[in-house]
C-alpha cells in the first residue's frame, strides 16, 4: 500500500500566473518526504499537483508528468477523482465535517461515494482508522458526537484517520502542524513515523527541526523574487540536507541567514 | 490616585484643563455619570408632552416631538455639566437611536394591534373556519345586523386556497431557484452566463406583483384560451416572484459554506456532485431552509396576481387546474371592497378583518418555522 512517485519537468499555473518550474523529483515509497522553503515559494501548490486538487481552482492547469508507479496522473485515461482516491490529503487547517458526528466522519470518504458496507465492517474500519491515527483512546466513548466538539489537535487527527479510512497509497500533509500547540504537534509527529511503515507520506512544512525529525528526504523550494516562479533548489537525505546542502540558498535558509 | 480623586463623582466645578501629552492638542474630559440623570430627563420630558396634550390641548405627534427636543436638549445640557461633551454627545446620539427605533417600530406595532384587535371577534369562531361563502348573500347579512340571526359565512375555502396556491408555488420555484445557486456557486466559475442570469435575477427581484399576475394570465390566455383562471395560473404568477428571492438567499447561504469542506470532500475521491449533494447542502441546510419558508411568507399574502389569474370563487375548490379559487388576501380584499349587502357592510367587514388576522398568523407561524429550522438544521457543535 504505497507507491513511488516520480515527477518529470512539471510546470504549474494559475490563470496566466506561472507558479512552480520545472520540477522533477522521485518521491520513494514507504518514506517521509518534506518539503521546506519561504512562504509563496509553492509548496502547498506543488503538493496539490500530486492528487489533482490543483485543478480544483478556477485557472489551475499543469505541465508535464506526475508518475505514480509509472502511470502518468495527468493522462487523459486517468480520473481525477480515482487519483483522489489512491492519493490522500491532510490539510493546513483541521476540517471535519460540521454536519457529521466522529464516527460518520471518519466513515466519509465512503460513504458519500455510497459504497455499501455493513454496520459490523463500517465499525471496523472506523475503529481501524482511528487506531492508526492514535485517536481511538480519546474518542472510543464519544464516537456519535460532532466532530467539531474536538480539540485542534484531535481534529486534525480526526482528518488524518478520515484520510487513511479510503485507504490511499499516498498521504499528503500541508502544515499539518501549523494550526496545533506543541504537545498536538508531537502527537502528529509519532504518527507520522508510524504512517510510513504503510503509506507513502509526502509532507509541507514550516519548521525546521520538523523535517528533520520525521523526513527521510527533504526538497527545498525557493523564489528568486516575488512574482517568480517557485523552483525545487534541491532535494536529497534529510541529513544530507541539514548538514551538508549542496546549494548556498539551501546552506543560507537552514541556518536562518535568509532575507 | 490623587488625578483620578480630582475627575470622579459630584465634582460640579469641572477641573481646570491641563494640557495633553501632545502640545496643541486639548483633551477633553470625561467623567463617570450614571444613567439617573438620563431616566430623571426622560420622565420630565413625559410629564411635558402629556401635559401639553392633555392640559394645552397640542396634537399628539407634536406633544411627542416637543417632549423628545426637550429630553435631548436636557440630557445634553445635564451630561455636559456632570460627565464632559463626550459623555453629553454619547447621551444624545442614543436618544436619536432610541427614537428611531420607536418610529420605525409604531406602524408595525398599530398594525398588529388593529388587525388582531378587529380580527379576534370572527376569526377563531369555527363556523368562520369550517364553513364557506356557498349560499351566503346579503340577505343573511341583513338578517345578522337586523334580527341577531347568527353570521354564517367563513373563510374555510380560502385558507385551503392559500395553502394549495402557495404550496404549489413553492414546489415549483424551490427547485428551479435552489439548482440556479448551486450552478451560480459551485459551477459557474464566474463565467459570462452567471453574469448574464445574475443580472436577470435582479431583474426579476423587482418586478411588480401584477406584472406577474398578468403575466400568468396572458400565458393561460395563449394556452388555455382567454379568460381561463385556476390556482396553477396562480401558482406561477407567485413563483415569478419567489423564484429571485429563493436563488437569492440560496446563493448566500452555499457561499458561506467553507472552501475547506469543499476540498476535504473532493481529497477524498467524492466526485463533485456527491461533494455538493453531501456535504455543501446538508452543510448549509438551515440557511436555506429558513431562505425559501421566508420566500413563503414573502408571497403568501399577495393579492393583485391572485385577483388577476385566479380569481374568486365562493365555494371550496380543491382542483388546481379547474376554475377559480380563493385565497386569504383576495377573501379579504373582495370583503372590504364588495361587501355582500352594501347596505349592511359590518358582517363583510368582520370577515375581511379576520381573514386578515388569519394571514398575519400564518405569516408569523412561517417565520417561526423559519427560525426553528435554522436551530433543528444548525451544524452541531460543542461537545
Ligand atoms: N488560488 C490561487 N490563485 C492564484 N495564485 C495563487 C493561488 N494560491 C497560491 N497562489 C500563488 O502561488 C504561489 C505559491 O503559493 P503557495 O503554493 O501557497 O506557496 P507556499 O505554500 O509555498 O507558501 C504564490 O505566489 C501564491 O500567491
Ligand atoms: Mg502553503
Amino acid at each position: 500500500m504505497s507507491k513511488r512517485i516520480d515527477v518529470n519537468d512539471l510546470n504549474i499555473f494559475y490563470g496566466k500566473f506561472h507558479a512552480v518550474q520545472n520540477v522533477s523529483m522521485t518521491i520513494e515509497p514507504k518514506s517521509v518526504t518534506a518539503f521546506i522553503g519561504p512562504s509563496g515559494c509553492g509548496k502547498s501548490t506543488f503538493l496539490r499537483t500530486l492528487n489533482r486538487m490543483h485543478e480544483v481552482i478556477p485557472g489551475g492547469r499543469v505541465e508535464g508528468e506526475v508518475l505514480m508507479d509509472g502511470r502518468d496522473l495527468y493522462s487523459k485515461e486517468v480520473d481525477p477523482v480515482d487519483v483522489r482516491r489512491e492519493v490522500g490529503m491532510v490539510f493546513q487547517r483541521p476540517n471535519p465535517f460540521p454536519t457529521m458526528s466522529i464516527k460518520e466522519n471518519v466513515l466519509a470518504g465512503v460513504r458519500l461515494n455510497s459504497r455499501r458496507m455493513s454496520h459490523s465492517a463500517a465499525d471496523e474500519l472506523a475503529e481501524r482508522a482511528l487506531r492508526d491515527a492514535n485517536l481511538w483512546n480519546e474518542v472510543k466513548d464519544r464516537l456519535d458526537k460532532p466532530g467539531s466538539g474536538l480539540s485542534g489537535g484531535q481534529q486534525q487527527r480526526l482528518c488524518i484517520a478520515r484520510a487513511i479510512a479510503v485507504q490511499p497509497e499516498v498521504i499528503l500533509m500541508d502544515e499539518p502542524c501549523s494550526a496545533l500547540d506543541p504537545i498536538s504537534t508531537l502527537a502528529i509527529e509519532d504518527l507520522i513515523e508510524q504512517l510510513k511503515e504503510d503509506y507513502t507520506v509526502v509532507i509541507v512544512t514550516h519548521n525546521m527541526q520538523q523535517a528533520a525529525r520525521v523526513s527521510d528526504r527533504t526538497g527545498f523550494f525557493n523564489l528568486e523574487a516575488t512574482g517568480r516562479p517557485g523552483r525545487l533548489v534541491e532535494m536529497d537525505d534529510t541529513q544530507k540536507i541539514f548538514n551538508n546542502p549542496a546549494q548556498q540558498s539551501t546552506e543560507d535558509y537552514i541556518s536562518g541567514r535568509f532575507g | 490616585m490623587a488625578i483620578q480623586t480630582q475627575h470622579t463623582g459630584s465634582d460640579v466645578t469641572p477641573p481646570p484643563r491641563k494640557r495633553g501629552p501632545m502640545e496643541g492638542i486639548e483633551l477633553s474630559t470625561v467623567r463617570p455619570a450614571g444613567d439617573r440623570i438620563g431616566y430623571a430627563v426622560l420622565l420630565g420630558a413625559l410629564a411635558l408632552a402629556a401635559t401639553l396634550w392633555l392640559a394645552g390641548g397640542l396634537n399628539v405627534v407634536l406633544a411627542a416631538v416637543v417632549g423628545f427636543l426637550v429630553y435631548l436638549a436636557g440630557v445634553y445640557t445635564a451630561y455636559r455639566v456632570v460627565g464632559g461633551r463626550r459623555v453629553a454627545t454619547d447621551h444624545v446620539m442614543r436618544g436619536l437611536v432610541y427614537g428611531a427605533f420607536i418610529l420605525a417600530v409604531l406602524p408595525l406595532v398599530s398594525l398588529l394591534w388593529t388587525v388582531v384587535g378587529q380580527g379576534i371577534p370572527r376569526a377563531f369562531h369555527p363556523d368562520f373556519l369550517l364553513q364557506t361563502m356557498n349560499g351566503v348573500t346579503g340577505v343573511q347579512d341583513e338578517a345578522t345586523m337586523q334580527e341577531g340571526a347568527p353570521m354564517v359565512g367563513g373563510a374555510y375555502h380560502a385558507v385551503v386556497g392559500t395553502l394549495v396556491i402557495t404550496g404549489i408555488a413553492t414546489v415549483l420555484s424551490v427547485p428551479i431557484g435552489l439548482f440556479t445557486a448551486i450552478y451560480l456557486v459551485e459551477y459557474s466559475n464566474k463565467n459570462a452566463l452567471s453574469h448574464v442570469i445574475r443580472f436577470l435575477v435582479d431583474v426579476m427581484t423587482g418586478i411588480p406583483s401584477i406584472v406577474a399576475g398578468l403575466f400568468a394570465f396572458a400565458l393561460w390566455a395563449m394556452v388555455f384560451g382567454i379568460g381561463t383562471k385556476d390556482a396553477l395560473a396562480g401558482a406561477v404568477a407567485l413563483s415569478v416572484l419567489m423564484i429571485p428571492t429563493v436563488v437569492r438567499s440560496s446563493e448566500e447561504m452555499l457561499r458561506i459554506v467553507p472552501n475547506d469542506l469543499r476540498e476535504a470532500s473532493l481529497a477524498l475521491g467524492v466526485p463533485k456532485w456527491r461533494t455538493v449533494a453531501k456535504v455543501v447542502l446538508p452543510t448549509a441546510a438551515s440557511g436555506l431552509a429558513s431562505g425559501v419558508t421566508l420566500a413563503i411568507a414573502r408571497v403568501i399574502g399577495e393579492t393583485a396576481p391572485l385577483l388577476v389569474a385566479v380569481g374568486y370563487a365562493r365555494g371550496l375548490n380543491l382542483n388546481p387546474v379547474e376554475g377559480p379559487m380563493n385565497s386569504l388576501a383576495v377573501y379579504a380584499y373582495y370583503m372590504f371592497t364588495r361587501p355582500l349587502n352594501p347596505g349592511f357592510r359590518d358582517p363583510s367587514l368582520e370577515r375581511a378583518w379576520a381573514a386578515a388576522l388569519l394571514l398575519v398568523l400564518l405569516v408569523v407561524a412561517l417565520n417561526l418555522t423559519a427560525r426553528l429550522i435554522a436551530k433543528l438544521f444548525a451544524p452541531k457543535t460543542g461537545r
